[in-house]
């Protein structure tokens, strides 16, 4: 069986799959959250080159560039804040982080 | 032989993206896990690359590996955190986690089965790939970038840029009490700031006023 749109497909399903699976398994740490957002987020990246290729269509890569960009902002944003967080906690435990509640 | 061997390769890319994956929320070590997730973004850039998308496959491993991935191997390795006490109860979330992880799996692979293209898919493509003998895959996006998305461009050229200033911001700290070396006062210094003569009388003591300098 040739290697066609399908296979891509379940790759980045399955990839995907895992990066919501990493979220649940490691609630408590929160680097580890982080870099199950980048697998998945790399998951439809390779979603969207899959279907450029097989549909001859180059705007699905400029798209998977412009959500690269998202994604390097998103992680250089979110480990700045874990940074600060941890300063003044001295934790990144998720369940401490509730003093913005209510 | 020539297809066969792409088949090969698209197979052995992706077992090792998706064990990758796998290990890089399974490990115990936060390092291994940032590790692994270099060696993911690594394989997903060759199944880029059998797809004909060379240069994203390049910007995968300059972006991602080379500034994110080392990014987050700098916080893991700065905080100095108790990761297995991060662990504890991990087992615990498991079935919740398997649960909601195989029913999204197949509904994705139900939908992958029962999905199929339009009929008129063909005339809706707006920006047909060149062949890879007029011209190549970075110039073709560099012409699609900047003509019909270069708006798109920009704003994400803004978005990196309020992201760095963000990062900036958060980290920056200025932490009181600490004696930094003031240039200005230093030049400003004059002989007469610094010390002073004094007649000492003999038999009377010379009362000193501290000056800070």
């Amino acid at each position: 069986m040739s290697v066609g749109l399908g296979h891509y497909l379940t790759v980045a399903a399955i990839l995907f799959v895992f990066g919501i699976f990493g979220i649940f398994l490691n609630r408590k740490n929160v680097i580890i959250i982080l870099m199950s957002v980048e697998l998945m987020l790399l998951a439809v990246n390779i979603n969207l080159v899959a279907f450029s290729t097989f549909l001859g269509d180059m705007v699905g890569q400029v798209f998977a560039m412009f959500i690269l960009t998202v994604a390097a902002a998103e992680a250089a944003i979110g480990l700045a804040i874990l940074v600060v967080y941890f300063r003044s906690r001295g934790s990144i435990a998720v369940e401490d982080i509730n003093q913005m509640k209510g | 032989m020539d297809i066969a061997l792409a088949d090969l390769i698209f197979y052995l890319f992706a077992s090792i993206t998706v064990a990758s994956g796998l290990l890089v929320i399974s490990a115990k070590n936060p390092v291994h896990s940032v590790l692994w997730l270099i060696l993911a973004f690594f394989s997903a850039a060759g199944l880029f690359v059998l797809m004909g998308a060379e240069f994203l496959a390049m910007l995968l491993i300059v972006v991602y590996v080379g500034a994110v991935a080392v990014l987050f191997l700098f916080v893991v390795m700065m905080l100095d955190i108790n990761f297995t006490e991060l662990r504890k109860g991990m087992l615990q979330h498991l079935p919740l986690g398997g649960l909601i992880g195989l029913v999204l799996l197949g509904e994705l692979l139900t939908l992958g089965v029962a999905w199929n293209f339009g009929d008129n898919v063909a005339q809706n493509v707006s920006a047909p790939t060149p062949t890879l003998t007029d011209t190549t895959n970075t110039e073709a996006l560099g012409h699609l970038l900047y003509t019909d998305y270069i708006f798109v461009f920009q704003t994400s050229g803004l978005i990196l840029l309020v992201a760095m200033i963000g990062a900036i911001v958060l980290t920056l700290r200025d932490r009181p009490g600490v004696r930094r070396q003031n240039i200005g006062a230093q030049n400003l210094r004059k002989p007469a700031d610094a010390f002073k003569l004094v007649d000492v009388e003999s038999g009377k003591g010379v009362s000193l006023s501290q000056k800070k300098g």
